[in-house]
């Protein structure tokens, strides 16, 4: 494996300037820059720091419920003709991995005085986490979440008040997720002193994407010693969705010094790894979809999660340097994996995970006799509404479908 | 085309040589649709000493709701890099002008193309408000090269130690931001505008001009009693929203001109 950097671990420390390869950095306005650079002292103490490492492993133990499951899928393994496994992020607190990171940024922007959290939410899983551990850690809470997206995740915006969080609508641009992290970086630079920016996702300026990944590691770790406890080695295949990339960050950063064959997989209409332009925006250097002037496009996926024109920038430095490997799959052929998974298992995905499954279904030709892990980030109670109607042929739930 | 040789530095330092308070006003390339170019040598004629020239991009960070509703208008109607910096070139204001944009739009055009599409359009200069020192290296290079003069932004978050270092690579002038926050405007002057000026004028002879927040006359000329001059943008940008005439922003340019003459 050679790349730029090939002295440096994969997924080890991105360099002194936040690169991953060629790809990160600390693209932000100026006013931004002390606050970035005074959160990588604060997470690079903190994470030397074993009292923090103590809190942030028991916030994850008693309160998350971490570790989470894994199980194996006889029937739909019976069904595909390959061995199935589930990292079951789903049966976490709050419903997905994204309490992970959120636990993590939270705690350490206590240590560091904030009072106050900032987040961006696309399906609302984030901003439902955000919001959760603002309650329990006693802070204030602001959550910006595009106007479409409070449209079709209405119960989570409920539950973010339910949380004492209050939720901004973000009414500029597509008016989801990309707008979403817009709104929730002007409000950080006007109150950088006292809030803290908790990011959702393994993107932004450094040290975001390689912090954010940190606090994820612990999904890849236990997934490890799962596997080798149930079929007594790592799995031959690693699947995760990828909107901005967290949970599959954290999952492949389990397995990527070994053998272990990594896949990305990203909406159709959302896939900046499968364009392969790269850009600027959100603070870092990535893959981007853009039009021929540099201007950023609008994602288009049913799932909420995924609808990101960007990517973290580790994402594509292990596209570039070929270990990873990222594919792209519709919104068709999602629905049909998150009502498979439904009936064969008994558990209802979110959509986003069930993009890495209707992967699967694609490849099962090549999948055969192997092993395969899925990351498993979410559950899917905040989906079936929506895909209720899709199913009913509601006209407005069939316009959230793109491919 | 642009009949302004020389430098914006050159322009600015002699200029205030000459005892004027300097003002940058801003100009959103597209917008208004119907008449956008002709805010350019309308507020050289008001008094500009150079002015700003705003390449919408799709996701302006650093800019409030008044600009990028502008933005979002220009680009509703098919405003481009290209298209703004033709018609630019068509424009004859006689003061320098400077591109105003955010990094992707540099990057994806590529450094050097981007730099010299600026110099062929009689443009003198570049903001990149989202691009910081540590990362403008290289697109700072190519601009040197191609005769670009990058400004670069110091904002009141900045410790004392970072000042000099981004006084030192900034061409044209320093941009001092006003205050902790994104472009639009504000009911009184911030303190913090003040206190930038003051730890800028400490530091540099280089032209000291503050912006962000900068939102009337009379906030102009109290800034301009420390600062060397003014950037405004959203003061001007809002009234053309409102409904006011291109002529009507014109003259707003020459009022802001003659508060900053009364200091």
């Amino acid at each position: 494996m050679s790349s730029a950097g090939a002295d440096r671990p994969i997924m080890g420390e991105p360099d002194a300037s936040g690169r991953f390869g060629q790809f990160g950095g600390r693209f932000v306005p100026e006013t931004l820059v002390p606050a970035c650079a005074e959160l990588e002292a604060a997470f690079r103490e903190a994470r030397a720091d074993p009292d923090f490492v103590a809190k942030f492993k028991a916030l994850l133990t008693d309160y998350a419920g971490r570790p989470s499951v894994v199980t194996e899928c006889h029937n739909l393994s019976a069904h595909l003709g390959f061995k199935v496994l589930l990292k079951r992020e789903d049966l976490n607190h709050t419903g997905s991995h994204k309490i992970n990171n959120v636990l993590g940024q939270a705690l350490l922007a206590k240590r560091m005085g904030k009072t106050r959290l900032v987040a961006e939410t696309g399906a609302g899983q984030h901003g439902v986490a955000t919001a959760t551990a603002a309650a329990l850690m006693g802070m204030e809470c602001v959550v910006f979440m595009g106007e479409v997206d409070v449209k079709r995740q209405a119960l989570n915006v409920f539950r973010m008040n339910l949380l004492g969080a209050e939720v901004r609508t973000a009414m500029s641009g597509s008016r989801t997720l990309k707008d979403a992290v817009n709104e929730a970086m002007r409000y950080w630079v006007a109150a950088v002193a006292d809030t803290y920016y908790l990011l959702g996702s393994v993107m932004g300026p450094h040290p975001y994407p390689w912090m954010v990944r940190e606090f994820h590691h612990v999904i890849g770790e236990e997934a490890r010693e799962q596997c080798q406890a149930l079929i007594g080695g790592p799995p031959d295949v690693v699947v995760a969705c990828i909107g901005g990339g967290s949970n599959a960050a954290g999952i492949f950063s389990g397995f990527v010094d070994l053998e272990t064959e990594l896949v990305g997989v990203e909406p159709a209409g959302g896939a900046a790894i499968g364009r392969k332009v790269p850009g600027v925006v959100h603070g870092s250097l990535s893959y981007l979809m853009q039009d021929e002037f540099g201007q950023v496009q609008e994602a288009h996926s049913v799932s909420a999660g995924l609808d990101y024109p960007g990517v973290g920038p580790e994402h594509a430095h292990l596209a570039d340097i070929g270990r990873a490997r990222y594919e792209a799959v519709t919104d068709t052929e999602v629905l049909d994996a998150f009502q498979l998974l439904s009936r064969t298992e008994g558990i209802i995905p979110a959509l986003e995970p069930a993009h890495g499954l209707a992967w699967m279904v694609k490849a099962k030709d090549e999948l055969q006799g192997r092993t395969v892990l899925l990351s498993l980030s979410g559950r899917g109670d905040k989906d079936v509404e929506q895909v209720q109607a899709i199913l009913d042929g509601n006209p407005e739930a069939l316009k959230t479908m793109r491919s | 085309m642009n009949g302004f040789t020389g430098t914006l530095e050159e322009h600015l330092i002699s200029r205030r040589a000459s005892g004027a308070k300097l003002l940058l006003p801003y100009v959103t390339g597209g917008y208004p649709v119907d008449g956008w170019t002709r805010l350019i040598e309308g507020f050289a004629q008001a008094g500009a000493d150079a002015m700003e020239i705003g390449i919408p991009f799709s996701d302006p960070v650093m800019d409030g709701p008044t600009i990028q509703e502008a933005s979002a208008i220009a680009l509703a109607n098919g405003s481009n890099p290209s298209g703004v910096l033709d018609e630019v070139a068509r424009t004859d204001p006689g003061v320098p002008l400077i591109a105003m944009t955010y990094y992707n739009v540099a990057y994806h055009m590529g450094h050097q193309r981007f730099a010299e599409s600026l110099k062929r359009a009689g443009i003198s200069a570049a903001i990149l408000p989202d691009l910081p020192l540590e990362e403008v290296g290289p697109w700072a290079e190519a601009a040197d090269s191609a005769g670009i003069e990058t400004v670069l932004l110091a904002a009141p978050t900045a410790p004392d130690e970072r000042l000099p270092r981004i006084v030192e690579r900034t061409r044209g002038f320093i941009y001092g931001v006003g205050l902790v926050g994104t472009t639009g405007e504000r009911a009184a002057l911030a303190s913090s505008a003040l206190e930038m000026a003051r730890r800028l004028k400490d530091i540099t002879d280089k032209p000291v001009i503050i912006g962000i927040g900068v939102s009337n006359p009379s906030q102009a000329a109290e800034i301009a009693q420390v600062a060397d001059g003014v950037v405004v943008a959203s003061a001007i940008i809002r009234r053309m929203l409102e409904g006011g005439s291109v002529d009507q922003a014109i003259e707003f340019v020459a009022e802001l001109r003659a508060a900053l003459d009364s200091v």
